[in-house]
């Protein structure tokens, strides 16, 4: 095995075309444990720890461009406005050494269905996108592309993850988790859901519940449609238990030791009546106040 | 390969080390620092906890090759100059909120890293603080005390809470 310490970006995607079987490790929540339990024995790991603008984000006020390694503490502490959703996901992640550690973009290497920033990302907005480097040029792939199945992404061996370019919310964002206690919990399942005012949509993501995370599009559309984006009228009970069961039908659980499939389909039409309560009174306030 | 960096202040270095080797494995097997435990290997427990470039972070997820150059604080970093115990340590001891001892090391550095942050915790983040470190023995209740008179001592020498 080898050791690759690049110290720059552009060594780092050098070593990544000269080594295209090397793994990544930036905070090693996921990595690390694949090699302490000898799961996994790559030919080479390449540390991103040397490259400082992982951990740094910016933003042009419409969207904000996040280092792939910023780790969740520094998300939950400096973009829990403009990421409501994610900044939540981030709040749920592991435990606080944890979270110091693990970032978004070690969420999308590893791309397991539990990863807990997914559900966040596609509720953000289809114009989520993973900036995908190489020596061979940028790519911006669009967040409902980028995963493929369990564990696995859409990246070319040779690229990494630079940025997560995610639009800054426009309505109110939640995100709610099922696990067996508050922290270092995988869950079981898990919902996001937001609020898009601006075009009068609905962003939804599930995790733990297919393959990969996914968006539940029949219940977005069916919730866009019957919301009252005007007066702000509380959604009716039929509505609100139609969305539940649209959010479940777009599941696709397995069961396994963490739960059943028939639970994890309940459970997320109740995350999914839930975050729809707590959205729908933050966008009553929001209404008011710019009323 | 061979990674140097600094371990409670002092210059050290191992050799021959394995390229998928943890921080952990460096600093109890190679540098002669067995305070932190290995027990979960996969950031479970925290009993491995040590400080990164004064960060809280779990030794056994750090790879040792990721510290060349940097630096690390361990649970006997925490000691006085003089290698009396430091106020956390003298807190857990005082409160007994030590059995078997083997979570010992990651709740103390955890701690000394939350009172840094909040030298006045409330119950909830201290809870909260601490959700990453299993200790099967005390129930917790002692840890809790133990939190909170390093607290007082620390936050309070006046005399506060």
């Amino acid at each position: 095995m080898e050791f690759l310490r690049p110290a720059t970006w552009d060594e780092a995607l050098v070593a990544m075309a000269e080594h295209p079987g090397a793994l990544p490790v930036s905070g090693g929540t996921d990595v690390m444990v694949e090699l302490n339990f000898d799961l996994r024995r790559p030919s080479a790991i390449l540390d991103l720890n040397r490259v400082g603008e992982l951990t740094e984000w910016s933003t042009d006020g419409s969207s904000v461009r996040l280092g792939a390694a910023v780790p969740y503490a520094r998300i939950i502490d400096e973009l829990s406005v403009p990421l409501p959703g994610l900044a939540l996901a981030a709040r749920t992640v592991g435990s606080p050494q944890i979270r110091n550690r693990g970032s978004v973009g070690g969420n999308l290497g590893a791309a397991s269905p539990a990863g807990d920033a997914h559900p966040a990302l596609l509720a953000a907005g289809r114009g989520v996108r993973v900036e995908a480097h190489s020596v061979r040029g940028v790519r911006l792939i669009p967040i409902d592309e980028f995963y493929l199945g369990v564990k696995r992404h859409c990246l070319a061996p040779d690229e990494l993850i630079r940025a997560v370019r995610i639009p800054v919310a426009d309505g109110p964002q939640q995100f709610s988790k099922v696990g067996t206690r508050n922290a270092m919990v995988i869950a079981v399942c898990a919902f996001a859901l937001a609020l898009h005012p601006a075009d009068r949509t609905v962003g939804t993501g599930l995790g733990s519940a297919a393959p990969t995370p996914r968006r539940a599009d029949l219940a977005e559309a069916y919730l866009a449609d019957a919301l009252a984006w005007e007066s702000g009228d509380p959604p009716a009970d039929g509505v609100v238990r139609r969305f539940g069961e649209l959010v479940a039908a777009a599941a696709d659980p397995i069961d396994d030791v963490r739960g059943t499939a028939a639970y994890r389909r309940h459970a997320l039409a109740v995350l999914a009546r839930r975050t729809l309560a707590w959205c729908w009174n933050d966008y009553r306030e929001q209404l008011g106040r710019t009323a | 390969m061979r990674v140097v960096f600094t371990a409670n202040g002092r210059p050290v270095e191992a050799d021959d080390v394995w390229e998928g080797e943890s921080l952990l494995y460096v600093l109890r097997e190679r540098v002669g620092l067995p305070g932190s435990k290995n027990a979960c290997e996969q950031g479970e427990c925290g009993s491995c906890t040590v400080y990164l470039d004064g960060v809280p972070v779990c030794a056994c997820l750090v790879a040792a090759g990721q510290v060349q150059g940097r630096e690390v604080r361990t649970v006997e970093g925490l000691a006085g100059p003089d290698g009396g115990l430091g106020p956390v340590q003298q807190a857990f001891l005082d409160a007994g909120a030590v059995q078997c001892g083997f979570c010992t090391p990651g709740l103390l550095v955890q701690t000394d890293a939350l009172l840094a942050q909040r030298p006045r915790p409330s119950d909830a983040d201290i809870r909260e603080a601490l959700s990453g470190n299993l200790c099967r023995c005390t129930g917790y209740e002692k840890i809790m005390d133990a939190v909170r008179l390093a607290s007082a001592r620390i936050a309070g020498a006046g005399g506060g809470e």
